[in-house]
């Protein structure tokens, strides 16, 4: 089977004032059509920084970084990314936040109508169609990440990265989102690549959980397979053994294994 | 009721009482001194003076109302053209480090200097005191425009910025959807300040270069020994300043997001 993203021997340092520091090395990770992974460790272990270099956002100081076999040599528009201040342009409105991604990656090709089409249906896919002449300031955090999501997916993108894209939002709405989310994915059969700090929400979406060591110099520790049916159903896995013995090498692995010193 | 009453006490009375207590100390000032004229007498001096704010007699003797009328063109033009090039000229400066670092010496030395030093400067090269006078204004307001459009540009967020690579756009598309949205309430901070020192040089440039102009008209009814009408120029120029200030405000509040 072909692999979407290839992560080879990928290592990372960044120049500061006391010398090089390294963040990652010897990371090494392919990550197939359809899959579902989450990036998980303590603040700090770069996993923030592994996602940036898939979206071509840093490129690595050595290694080899390929998506759908071509070289990742910067960002485009075959990986779409989900940040976590959602950062939507303020002047622009949720329609025209989506539509400016549309216009990049399908206006060379498409009539006006077909763009504002696709725009339609991206924010349809995130149950938005109602707010689309509104502007970010005039919704809620969790709509404005909705958005984010409506602004990635509609490039039609290979690969969904998601940097903690439910962190600064409640737990109720974050449960709400998750929910989306894997309706999202099961219908689009996207392939996703998030970072989270949230072991529940690690072992819910997951098809693999990838757990890093803490820096510097963080690689692969461990990799989890997610091997529970799907659709997953949040309320049946509370009572679930096997979700809670998931969920508990998850956090054998960060609070024993990589037990962090109180900060 | 009591709502009306609260609000009249809290948004008005302060105001009012200000207003009433400067008018007081300017009477009793007025009363003791055989110069200066009291409100009264100012007060009667501006309703004929009002009366007919569009005449014109003379090439130098004009109603009120052409005067700040041809004060508001000279800084107009002047504004107009010190917006058309120093606008730009600060989005390449935040733009580009190289220069901002080539051009951050001049401007640091240049800005303090008064205005009006440049006045015979323009005097030399434009041959004419009108056009000198428009000179001045545009050294005047060129500087706090280009100073905060640079430092909007310099401000943009980083995450505007990644969304610009993560989305690929052109840049045409990051200028006109990212960039000057983005700057454009420091712009307009830089334009506010800009019609502030504009309006407060043309009064002193007027006086020097002569013609029809508010500040040329202070200076003449000082030739004339006519205080009243000094006094009223001092309010006129005080809110035409302050109408100039309500105004960008009002554009301002438009564009914060």
């Amino acid at each position: 089977m072909k692999k979407y993203v290839q992560i080879e021997n990928v290592q990372m340092s960044f120049e500061t004032k006391h010398g090089p520091f390294v963040a990652l090395k010897d990371i090494a990770l392919k990550i197939n059509p359809g899959e579902f992974i989450t990036l998980i460790g303590h603040s700090g272990c770069g996993k923030s920084t592994l996602l940036n270099l898939i979206a071509g956002l840093i490129m690595p100081t050595d290694g080899v970084m390929l998506c759908a076999d071509r070289e990742i040599a910067g960002p485009g528009p075959d990986r779409g990314v989900v940040f976590q201040n959602h950062s939507l342009l303020p002047w622009l409105t949720c329609f025209e936040n989506v539509h400016l991604a549309v216009e990049r990656v399908f206006g060379a090709t498409e009539s006006k109508a077909q763009l504002a089409q696709r725009t339609q249906e991206a924010l349809a896919l995130v149950h938005l169609s109602h707010a689309e002449h509104k502007y970010p300031h005039e919704i809620s955090g969790g709509m404005k990440q909705r958005v984010g999501i409506a602004r990635a997916l509609s490039m039609q993108p290979k690969v969904l990265l998601m940097d903690e894209p439910f962190g600064a939002l409640d737990a109720l709405t974050r449960a709400h989102l998750q929910d989306e989310l894997m309706k999202i994915v099961a219908a689009t059969n996207s392939t996703v690549v998030m970072v989270t700090h949230d072991v529940d929400e690690a072992v819910l979406l997951s098809d693999r959980i990838v757990m890093m060591t803490n820096g510097p110099a963080a690689t692969i520790g461990e990799i989890l397979s997610v091997d529970l049916p799907k659709p997953r159903n949040r309320v049946a896995l509370a009572n679930d053994a096997y979700y809670h013995c998931l969920r508990a090498v998850v956090l054998e692995f960060l609070y024993q294994k990589q037990a962090r010193k109180a900060a | 009721m009591m709502d009306i009453r609260k609000h009249l006490a809290e948004h008005w009375l302060p105001p009012i009482t200000g207003i009433v207590l400067f008018i007081l100390l300017w009477a009793m000032l007025a009363h003791g001194s055989d110069t200066l004229p009291g409100p009264v007498k100012t007060w009667d001096s501006a309703v004929v003076l009002f009366s007919d704010p569009f005449y014109r007699k003379t090439p130098n003797d004009q109603g009120i109302g052409w005067n700040i009328l041809n004060s508001l063109g000279r800084v107009g033009i002047g504004f107009g053209l010190a917006a058309l090039i120093g606008i730009p000229l600060g989005f390449m400066i935040g733009r580009f480090d190289f220069l901002n670092k080539m051009t951050s010496p001049i401007v640091s030395m240049l800005r303090p200097v008064s205005p009006l030093a440049w006045l015979p400067i323009g005097l030399l090269v434009f041959k004419a005191a009108n056009p000198a006078a428009i000179w001045v204004i545009f050294i005047s307001s060129i500087w706090p425009m280009i100073i905060n459009t640079a430092m909007g540009v310099r401000q943009l967020p980083q995450d505007y910025l990644n969304v610009a690579r993560v989305l690929n756009l052109s840049e045409w598309k990051i200028f006109t959807k990212i960039l000057f949205p983005a700057t454009l309430p420091y712009m307009l901070t830089g334009i506010r300040l800009a019609i502030g020192t504009a309006w407060l040089v043309i009064v002193a440039a007027e006086m020097l270069t002569g013609g029809v102009g508010i500040g040329f008209w202070v200076w003449d009814e000082w030739n004339n020994l006519n205080v009243e009408h000094i006094i009223i120029a001092i309010f006129v120029v005080g809110i035409v300043g302050l109408l100039l200030e309500m105004l960008l405000v009002q554009i301002a509040k438009r564009f914060s997001y």
